[in-house]
C-alpha cells in the first residue's frame, strides 16, 4: 500500500479546531464538513488538495479536541498520509482507529518542502521526496496497530476478532 | 518494578499483576462518555460495525452539553440521535436538557464516576476524573462505539511525570493558575503521551474543585491523563455520591517516574494563556494593558461551585466596565440552583452580566458568546486556539475565574487583589 501526491506543509501544534472548526459540528457529516477542512489556516487547501497528497507538520499535530471529524476530513479530502515530527495522542488513536495513514519521522518532516512531491510506501514505512531524492524512513507502528489498520479501523477489527490486548 | 499509580489501575483493569510503560492492555471499562457532538458519530460506527447491544446500559453515560438547548436544526438532529440511541439501550445516565450539565461537571458531581475507575470518553476533558483518583483519558468516536459494545479498549501503559506539591496557594490564585503554570512550564506537548501525576503535602491544601480544574487540562500538555491520590478530602466528596464503591489505589513506593517536577503552590501567581497556545503563559500582573471586549466565567474547566463563589465574591455590589459583556455559565444544574439560591443570580445580574443554562456553548465557538474579527475575550475555559471562540482574528486569552471576574470590572486584564 503506497499514497504519492503533492505535500502541503503545516507548522507545530496544528490543532484539531484549525483542522475542523467546532462551528461547523453540527453535523457528523463527512462530506459537508470536509468543505471547510484547514480553512482558519489555510483556505487553500481544500481547493487544491487532489487525491493521494501528503500533510507534512512539525510537533503535536492533532492537539486539542477528541473530535474524531479531525482525521475524518482529512481522509475524506482525499488526503493519502499524513506525515509529522509527533501526533497528539488522542488524535494519533482516532487516525488509526478510521483508517487514515499516519507516519511520525521528524527528519522528512524537517526537510520535505511545501508542493514536493511524495511518496510513501506503507509496508515499509518509506518516505520518498522525489522532487528532491531524498528518502526517509519512519518509525513502523506495533503488531497490534498494524492489525488494526490491515483490518480496516478498530471495529472492523474487533468484528474480525482480532482484538485480544 | 513499582508501578505508578496510573499503572496499578490499568493492570487491575486489564486483570494483569503488573504492567510496565510502553505495554500493550485491554482493559474493562467502568464508564463510557460520549456527548452531542461525539455522540452521533459514535452511533453511527456502532450501527455501521454491526453491533446491536451496549455491553451494560450502566456503564454507559450520554450529555447533551456542547450545542443544548439545541442552538440549531443540525444541532437538534444530532441530539435526537443521542436521544433515540439513550433510549433504544435504556442507557441509565442519559443527560438531557433540564437535568445535563457539562459533562465533567456532572459525572463526578453524579457521582457517576468514581475513585479507581477506568473511563474513556469521546471527549479530550474526559481527563477531569483523574481528580478523584481514577484513570479516564479522551478518545474518539469510534473508541465510544467500540467500548459501548465490548466494555473494553486498548491502552499503550504510560509512563508518568511526578508533579510534587508543597505549600498553599496565595487567595487570589486557584487551581485555574496551578495548571496553567503547569503547562507555561512543560509546554503544550511536555507530557505528550504520558500520565501527570499529582503527589506531595501540597495535595491536601487544593480543593476538589481545584484537583478537578487542574486534571481537566492535564490533556492541554498532551497528558493521557492526570491523576491525584485519593485523600480525606476525595473520601469526603464521593461519600453519599459515589453510585459505586469506590477503590483506593496509591502509587508504589518504587514507582518509576520520567521525572519529577516540584511546584510550590504558595509561589505561584495569577496566570493567563495568551493567544493561541495554553503554553503562551504571563502572570496577569503583566497584562494589564490588554483591553478585552468578552469575560466568560463557566467552562468544564471552571464552571463549578468556588468558580461561581469567586465571581460572585468579586462582582457583587460593583458593575463590570461599560462595552464589556459578561457571560456566567454554571456547569449543572444543581450549580445553576445553587447560585439562585445564594443570590448569585441577582447579584450577577445587578453587575451588568448575563447568565446562561449550562452549557459547552461559547468555549469551542458554538453559541452564546461568538467572537467578531479583531475581538478579545478572557476566560476561564482551557483552549486559545486561533478561531476557538468565534473568528479566526478573533482572541482568547485563559484565565481563573477570579482573574476573568477582576477584568470584567476594569475592561482590561487585572490581577485580583484582595479588598
Amino acid at each position: 500500500m503506497n499514497t504519492q501526491g503533492r505535500v502541503f506543509k503545516y507548522p507545530d501544534n496544528v490543532d484539531t479546531d484549525v483542522i475542523i472548526p467546532a462551528r461547523y459540528l453540527n453535523t457528523p457529516d463527512a462530506k459537508e464538513l470536509a468543505l471547510h477542512c484547514m480553512e482558519d489556516i489555510d483556505t487553500e487547501f481544500v481547493k487544491n488538495v487532489r487525491p493521494g497528497d501528503v500533510m507534512v507538520a512539525g510537533w503535536n499535530f492533532g492537539c486539542g479536541s477528541s473530535r474524531e471529524h479531525a482525521p475524518l476530513v482529512i481522509k475524506t479530502c482525499g488526503t493519502g498520509c499524513v506525515i509529522a515530527k509527533s501526533f497528539a495522542r488522542i488524535f494519533y488513536r482516532n487516525a488509526i482507529n478510521i483508517g487514515l495513514p499516519i507516519l511520525e519521522c521528524p527528519e522528512a518532516a524537517d526537510e520535505i518542502g511545501a508542493n514536493d512531491e511524495v511518496n510513501v510506501d506503507f509496508d515499509t514505512g518509506v518516505i520518498t521526496d522525489i522532487t528532491t531524492g531524498k528518502t526517509y524512513k519512519s518509525q513502523p507502528f506495533p503488531p497490534f496497530i498494524q492489525n488494526i489498520i490491515k483490518a480496516g479501523g478498530l471495529l472492523k477489527s474487533l468484528k474480525n476478532g482480532e482484538q485480544n490486548g | 518494578m513499582g508501578m505508578t499509580m496510573t499503572q496499578k489501575i490499568l493492570a487491575a483493569h486489564a486483570g494483569l499483576d503488573s504492567v510496565e510503560a510502553g505495554q500493550l492492555i485491554s482493559a474493562k471499562l467502568d464508564i463510557v462518555l460520549g456527548n452531542d457532538i461525539t455522540t452521533p458519530v459514535a452511533v453511527n460506527e456502532f450501527k455501521k460495525a454491526g453491533f446491536s447491544e451496549v455491553f451494560d446500559k450502566d456503564r454507559i453515560a450520554i450529555v447533551l452539553d456542547h450545542f443544548v438547548p439545541n442552538k440549531d436544526i443540525k444541532a437538534a438532529e444530532q441530539s435526537k440521535t443521542c436521544r433515540e440511541f439513550a433510549c433504544s439501550h435504556c442507557v441509565s445516565h442519559f443527560y438531557d436538557v433540564g437535568k445535563m450539565g457539562i459533562e465533567h461537571a456532572l459525572l463526578p458531581e453524579q457521582g457517576v464516576v468514581t475513585a479507581g475507575d477506568c473511563i474513556i470518553g469521546a471527549d479530550s476533558h474526559t481527563c477531569t476524573y483523574g481528580a478523584l483518583g481514577a484513570f479516564s483519558t479522551g478518545v474518539g468516536s469510534t473508541d465510544m462505539a467500540a467500548g459501548m459494545a465490548t466494555g473494553t479498549a486498548w491502552f499503550k501503559v504510560p509512563s508518568a511525570i511526578k508533579f510534587n506539591l508543597t505549600g498553599k496557594l496565595p487567595c487570589n490564585c486557584s487551581g485555574k493558575d496551578v495548571i496553567l503554570t503547569i503547562i507555561g512550564m512543560i509546554g503544550v506537548d511536555g507530557a505528550l503521551y504520558k500520565s501527570m501525576e499529582f503527589a506531595g503535602d501540597g495535595v491536601k491544601n487544593l480543593s476538589m474543585d481545584d484537583r478537578l480544574c487542574i486534571c481537566n487540562m492535564a490533556i492541554e500538555a498532551g497528558a493521557k491523563n492526570g491523576i491525584f491520590p485519593v485523600d480525606e478530602k476525595t473520601e469526603e466528596y464521593m461519600r453519599g455520591r459515589s453510585k459505586r464503591t469506590p477503590v483506593k489505589y496509591e502509587a508504589d513506593a518504587d514507582a518509576v517516574y520520567e521525572k519529577t517536577i516540584d511546584i510550590d503552590l504558595s509561589a505561584i501567581v495569577p496566570t493567563v494563556a495568551c493567544p493561541h497556545l495554553p503554553e503562551n503563559t504571563r502572570p496577569a500582573a503583566q497584562l494589564a494593558d490588554i483591553k478585552v471586549d468578552q469575560v466568560v466565567i463557566g467552562s468544564c474547566t471552571n464552571g463549578r461551585m468556588e468558580d461561581m463563589e469567586a465571581a460572585y465574591n468579586i462582582l457583587k455590589g460593583k458593575h463590570i466596565a461599560d462595552g464589556i459583556r459578561c457571560i456566567i455559565i454554571p456547569g449543572t444544574m444543581q450549580i445553576l440552583r445553587e447560585c439562585v439560591e445564594r443570590g448569585y443570580y441577582t447579584a450577577f445580574i445587578d453587575a451588568g452580566a448575563v447568565v446562561s443554562t449550562p452549557t459547552c456553548g461559547p468555549c469551542l465557538g458554538g453559541y452564546m458568546g461568538i467572537l467578531a474579527a479583531g475581538e478579545r475575550c478572557i476566560a476561564t475555559t482551557n483552549r486559545n486556539f486561533v478561531g476557538r471562540m468565534g473568528h479566526v482574528d478573533s482572541e482568547v486569552y485563559l484565565a481563573s475565574p477570579q482573574t476573568a471576574a477582576a477584568s470584567a470590572l476594569t475592561g482590561f486584564i487585572t490581577e485580583y487583589k484582595e479588598g
